[in-house]
């Protein structure tokens, strides 16, 4: 009895503690909480999606296409990286792709995308991606999903801020991550001197809207910050672009503590329009460099690199009425406009708010020379000058911000992990939903325009733990997909992803599908120097130690499949045209023993591999892509001789040796030596 | 005398078949519709009087594995001739739009149920030789199965269907006979009263 009693005192003094600390019981974890919707991201066998999503591939260096809501994945494009599977970067042609100033440079690590706009809204023609370790700007041909033109940037170093472009695509821009010495300056100097001698440098890319031909019109050189992301003004701003900056204390060691000192940093608003009249002016320093422009030409198949030797750079820290810094907390990631063009949202990665700053507010400021001090040479805008208000309390490590064109702007949190929606004019949280994990950046479809499409938003993060089955230390990477079209935001599906998604971007996929696609090459307009328009004119020559087999592939076989005389050390070409005229019907290209890659060559296209056979003996060839009923009929051989032997160079198709026929005819098809 | 002439009507209707007859020397006569698990698009030949169209090579091309010939316009004599037949058809009827002689209308329309009738035989014959006469060594051989699409209608040939049917110039000729035959009862019909 009186052990009852204490023990039930013993349970009331415990609950009095609990009541008088306040204890909550532990929330339910938020991973179990959350629920998806199949119906909502169904997509039937069959059916089409109703959007394109153009996802960066990160260190992977390519470019996936996904459809949503589906989430399904349909393409990996190769733009910086070599791809064996397609032969990038590995056969004759493409090479030259991959070309840079420092030499063939097979990776590269893509952060961004952007859709080619008119008038602020996406046009469908072209998708570019950026280059943030060898810095280059690529762009892609929606016609055929292929990278058509690289052009590498001089004076950068980690072409982060990049490539954001203006409304009507006139300038894709490419701000430098690292400040690094000029590349015409001796760069052999101590890091330490990085407060004299590093230099920022912004290259505006024009594009031909025509051709989307690129060429550096001209460069901003600006103090040694560290550019991160940027976003062009639209529609009343247009002809200024806004670009976060990070490390003005300029720091060049322990950036993680020596960059995160200021409560500010910048966003440099720049009127590139005025820049534009400095270089009509004249006032632009051209500047000798060395940067590589690599085109590929869709009817000889063929890419060409060209070495360009000079840039005009016009400097904003000595040019008036360029450039200006707007104080914004704190190492600012986003850099974000709304569609109407009048706000723009810093999201500083350490920043405990969301500043808003609005244009008109901006223009006001600097028509009063509201400046608070100068920037080596650049005007600081007062804050509260162009500060439109500030988002309180909105989550922990603001990223990046895209809008739905209904009034809301969706903001990623990597430290809270969550989308946060809220209110452009009155500055008011209006719903958070989580991520899993730690999400980077977002993308509703022309979310980055003056007409978003605000039916879905998907979140790119960079942490997946549990969300799938696991894969060992390395595991999927992973987006989400939201439903926005009502008040609440909805999780509705995660999918994988290849490398790691950065930025992304989406358009109506009618606008893609009905762009004027190619489902061939056509064989009449193929100018490839080394083209074999139909079996009879196949033909294999020897020029010195060169042995050029001229190849084509038709179902179900090449002609020619049989060739010898070959020797080791010759240098063969296999230029390999595919004269299928017929939709969906690729060939490949593989011999034992090449060093490099396969070919995989689409209808009407030549594809060339160089193979340096380095013994004797018999080498079969075959066609790699299952293209029909026959496809594993499709194959022959070559037959390698030593070096020096005189075995006659001869090659056919169609003629076995247990034909008396062909026994007859000797030794079959021309032998030319 | 008046009786032997034809109507204004009949000559009215002369004229539209003048005039029906010059168009189909453009348009395709025929077409076969070919589908396929491998392709849903579908594909498309045309028989044009004096050509072929529509998807010719991609067909040619997968018709090798069974061993058909591969089709070209200018192994058919027909290609060269039809369209010949049909102008001479149209200067036939300028004749008897002239002189108005109901007996030459009812000939005229005689020769030309004729005409349909020898050039839906020839057709016949041409898809059977398409259909029968395959390549010994061809990489498919399947036990008694010939390929000769359908005169008219559907028939499913291996993974292939096929759908035979007029086009705009195989129903203008249609036309053309109905439009004959309406000329002949009118004309026939005011030569009792």
């Amino acid at each position: 009895m009186n052990k009852l009693q204490s023990k039930t005192g013993y349970y009331a003094i415990l609950a009095i503690i609990f009541i008088a600390t306040g204890f909550h019981c532990k929330p339910k974890n938020a991973a179990t909480a959350a629920t998806g919707d199949a119906s909502k991201s169904y997509i039937a066998p069959g059916k089409y999606d109703a959007y394109y999503n153009f996802v960066s591939g990160g260190f992977s260096g390519q470019m996936s296409v996904y459809g949503l809501p589906s989430g399904r994945l349909f393409r990996v494009i190769p733009v910086f990286s070599v791809d064996p599977e397609k032969g990038y970067g590995y056969s004759e042609e493409t090479k030259p792709m991959l070309n840079t100033s420092h030499g063939f440079v097979p990776w590269d690590d893509l952060h961004h995308v952007e859709m080619s706009q008119t008038n602020g809204e996406i046009n469908g023609k072209w998708v570019f991606g950026n280059a943030n370790n060898s810095p280059r700007v690529a762009r892609i041909n929606l016609k055929t999903f292929r990278t058509d033109e690289i052009i590498e940037l001089p004076n950068s170093a980690g072409n982060h801020s990049s490539p954001f472009g203006t409304e009507n695509s006139e300038y894709i821009v490419a701000g430098t991550r690292f400040s690094v010495p000029p590349d015409n300056a001796n760069g052999d100097v101590p890091i330490s001197s990085y407060k004299q001698n590093f230099k920022g440098h912004i290259s505006f890319i024009s594009v031909n809207p025509e051709s989307g031909a690129m060429d550096i019109a001209f460069q901003l050189k600006t103090p040694g910050v560290n550019f991160d992301l940027a976003r062009c003004g639209r529609a009343k701003s247009h002809g200024w672009f806004f670009f976060s900056c990070y490390n003005t204390e300029q720091a060049n060691t322990l950036l993680e503590v020596n960059a995160s000192q200021k409560d500010k940093d910048f966003v440099l608003a720049v009127n590139w329009k005025k820049a534009e009249e400095y270089l009509k002016a004249g006032q632009g320093e051209k500047v000798k460099v060395k940067y590589a422009h690599n085109k590929y030409d869709e009817k000889t198949h063929t890419a060409i690199s060209e070495m360009r030797t000079e840039v005009t750079v016009l400097d904003i820290s000595k040019l008036k009425d360029i450039a200006y810094f707007i104080p914004c907390p704190k190492s600012p990631h986003g850099c974000d406009v709304d569609p109407t063009g009048e706000y723009i949202v810093g999201s500083g990665k350490l920043a405990a708010v969301i500043p808003v700053f609005s244009f008109d507010k901006i223009q006001k400021a600097i028509a009063d020379k509201n400046f608070e001090t100068d920037y080596e040479g650049i005007p600081v805008i007062k804050y509260d000058a162009a500060l439109y208000g500030e988002v309180q309390k909105p989550g922990l490590g603001p990223l990046h911000t895209e809008f739905d064109g209904k009034g809301n702007a969706y903001t990623s949190f990597f430290v809270s992990s969550e989308i946060v929606k809220w209110n452009i004019k009155d500055l008011k949280v209006v719903d958070r939903v989580p991520t899993y994990y730690s999400v980077g950046h977002l993308c509703i479809p022309g979310g980055n325009t003056r007409k978003p499409s605000p039916k879905y938003l998907i979140a790119y993060n960079k942490i997946t733990k549990d969300r799938y089955l696991p894969t060992g230390p390395e595991l999927a990477q992973s987006a989400q997909l939201f439903d926005i079209s009502g008040d609440k935001m909805q999780m509705i599906l995660d999918f994988p992803t290849i490398g790691e998604p950065h930025y992304a971007q989406a358009a109506p996929a009618e606008l893609i599908k009905g762009n004027g696609q190619y489902k061939i090459y056509k064989i009449d307009e193929n100018n490839h120097p080394y083209v074999t328009k139909s079996e009879s004119e196949s033909k294999v020559v020897r020029e010195g130690n060169k042995v050029h087999v001229y190849m084509t592939s038709i179902r179900s076989h090449f002609a020619p499949d049989n060739i010898e005389g070959v020797r080791v050390g010759d240098e063969v070409y296999f230029h390999v045209t595919n004269l299928e005229q017929d939709w969906d019907v690729p060939h490949g290209f593989g011999v034992k023993g090449a060093t490099n890659a396969e070919l995989l060559i689409m209808p009407g296209e030549t594809c060339t591999l160089k193979w340096v056979p380095e013994r004797s003996g018999m080498f079969p060839i075959y066609c790699t892509d299952f293209c029909s009923a026959l496809h594993q009929e499709m194959q022959g051989y070559v037959r390698v001789s030593p070096a020096g032997s005189n075995v006659p160079l001869t090659f056919s198709v169609g003629k076995n040796t247990s034909d008396p026929k062909a026994n007859a005819n000797a030794s079959n098809g021309d032998s030319i030596q | 005398m008046h009786h032997l002439k034809v109507s204004k009507f009949t000559l009215f209707l002369g004229a539209l078949i003048l005039l029906l007859l010059i168009i189909s020397l453009f348009v395709p006569l025929w077409r076969i519709e070919l589908d396929a698990p491998q392709y849903p698009e579908g594909l498309l030949l045309l028989i044009y009087p004096s050509k072929l169209g529509g998807d010719v090579d991609i067909i040619n091309g997968l018709n090798h594995y069974i061993g058909m010939e591969t089709l070209h316009a200018e192994n058919f004599i027909e290609f060269t001739v039809l369209q010949y037949i049909i102008g001479g058809y149209a200067l036939l009827m300028l004749l008897v739009l002239f002189t108005k002689k109901k007996l030459y209308y009812y000939g005229y329309t005689a020769l030309f149920v004729l005409f349909g009738i020898i050039a839906m035989i020839d057709f016949w014959r041409w898809e059977y030789n398409y259909g029968h006469n395959l390549d010994p060594n061809a990489a498919i051989k399947v036990q008694d199965m010939t390929y000769q699409p359908p005169l008219i209608g559907y028939k499913q040939l291996l993974n292939f269907g096929a759908y035979s049917i007029p086009d705009i110039g195989g129903w203008i000729f249609i036309a053309v006979a109905c439009l004959l035959l309406i000329g002949c009862i009118k004309e026939f019909k005011s030569k009792i009263i």
